[in-house]
């Protein structure tokens, strides 16, 4: 079973510095958001697309996670054409759609799966460990850097627990259905999840005192800053400034 | 469900949700000693996992947030721990976004915050069936703070969104009972099974 936090692409940004990829990722994401305008943030959405495209990004996979189909996003587009005041286009019952709303709608549609697309093109081909370290050296302090590693670490060995827990209740005849069995069933399950990770919690701790652990980790890695980097990012500056002069000057 | 993407807030309540945020971040960290990250780094990594699981609710189904548990077990760890479980969450599923990250950390580590404040005095000297009902409250109350959040981040960032906003109170409704018959169930699980891990025992132990 692979682990749930395996990279999910090996394309054009898997040589990348991952501080590169958070940075323009940073970048985008906050120039995205601040757009006003369909035009250019349907650029911003067509850019993401190319950056998937870049990183090889499996489609099925993408599908999965569009941000279109996820109960927020789903409430807000249907909600929003009625709710924001303005000329109406389409009438449904009592209810009138404006056009001001339907705009609205567009664009967080558009801004939200920009910033995902983007998010995992940059990101998918990462390996969990190597965005901790970047984080590290983007000044994102010690402690926290060293609590995503050890808990990437954790992640890989826990969703393998669960799955021998599941399997160990699937054999008993374990359906999952609504109903109150099932929900304790499974209150069951990660409260055994908890005691089993907690035991393997206090064996890791000793294992790294016993390893001289004083309080302190070194980030070893061979995360390099190549000037093809430096490159990457001054190409990008003009891209963004680009999306942003199309929105407030078109 | 109580990840906002991106694109939804407007910029005041992204600001401010960040500005809090890293705040409480700082506090927590300062709290926080290197001996108990790998403690901490199990629990946000079973906090991850856990939220993986889908659970039949209705005619749908729904992930878990588990928030309410974390801030009774972790207390003000819970704060760096969920925030760890948003990055990689959002790296990897693409859950939530990037500029809203401070917003959705707040959303969902100040209720657990609030959970460890109010109720884990409590758990100390609670019986077995206290306990199921100090975590059932748990459950509810970080299902439903969380969405009460989620709805204010919403309603701060345009008129136009309340709609939205309480339709999303209204779908969290069922989602609380299911996590407070869930995160019940944990605690009286870990009651019987390893008392040493509910905080309050250790007083009792050491």
């Amino acid at each position: 079973m692979p682990s749930p936090l395996a990279p999910s692409a090996q394309g054009t940004f898997a040589r990348r510095d991952p501080r590169l990829l958070i940075l323009a990722l940073v970048l985008f994401a906050l120039v995205t958001v601040s757009l006003e305008r369909i035009g250019a943030t349907g650029l911003a959405l067509a850019l993401a697309v190319l950056v998937v495209f870049a990183a090889g990004l499996p489609p099925r996979l993408l599908l999965r996670r569009l941000a279109l189909l996820e109960g927020l996003m789903l409430a807000l587009l249907l909600t929003l054409p009625f709710t924001v005041p303005g000329a109406p286009v389409l009438a449904l019952g009592p209810f009138a759609a404006s056009a001001e709303g339907l705009h609205k709608a567009a664009l967080i549609a558009l801004k939200a799966n920009a910033v995902v697309l983007a998010m995992l093109g940059l990101l998918g081909g990462l390996e969990a460990p190597a965005l901790g370290h970047a984080l590290g050296r983007l000044g994102l302090p010690d402690k926290l850097v060293h609590l995503l590693l050890l808990t990437v670490r954790q992640i890989a060995r826990l969703d393998d627990e669960l799955g021998r827990l599941r399997r160990a209740m699937r054999a008993r005849a374990f359906v999952p259905r609504s109903n109150r069995h099932t929900w304790a069933s499974y209150g069951n399950l990660i409260g055994m999840l908890l005691v089993r990770s907690l035991e393997r919690a206090r064996r890791v701790e000793a294992a790294m005192r016993c390893r001289g652990f004083h309080g302190r980790f070194y980030l070893l890695d061979s995360q390099r800053w190549r000037g093809a980097d430096t490159a990457w990012l001054l190409a990008l500056l003009p891209l963004c400034a680009g999306l942003v002069a199309l929105d407030r000057l078109a | 469900m109580a990840h906002i993407p991106d694109g939804v807030l407007s910029a005041p309540v992204l600001v401010t949700g960040a500005l809090l945020s890293a705040g409480l971040l700082a506090v927590a960290l300062r709290r926080l000693d290197y001996a108990a990250l790998p403690q901490a780094a199990v629990l946000a990594a079973a906090f991850f996992v856990s939220s993986l699981i889908s659970i039949p609710l209705g005619l749908s189904s729904a992930h878990l947030l588990l928030n309410g548990l974390m801030g009774l077990l972790l207390g003000w760890t819970a704060v760096p721990a969920l925030f760890v479980a948003l990055v990689l969450q959002a790296a990897f599923f693409g859950y939530g976004g990037v500029v809203v990250l401070g917003v959705n950390t707040l959303n969902i580590a100040l209720p657990a915050l609030l959970c460890a404040a109010a109720l884990r005095p409590l758990l100390g000297r609670a019986g077995p069936k206290a306990v199921f009902g100090i975590g059932a409250a748990a459950g509810a109350a970080g299902v439903l703070l969380t969405a009460a959040l989620v709805a204010l981040s919403l309603g701060l960032s345009g008129e136009s969104f309340w709609p939205a906003a309480k339709a999303v109170l209204v779908i969290y409704v069922p989602l609380a009972l299911v996590e407070a018959l869930v995160t019940g169930t944990v605690l009286s699980f870990l009651k019987r099974v390893a008392p040493e891990m509910l905080p309050g025992a250790e007083a009792r132990h050491a």
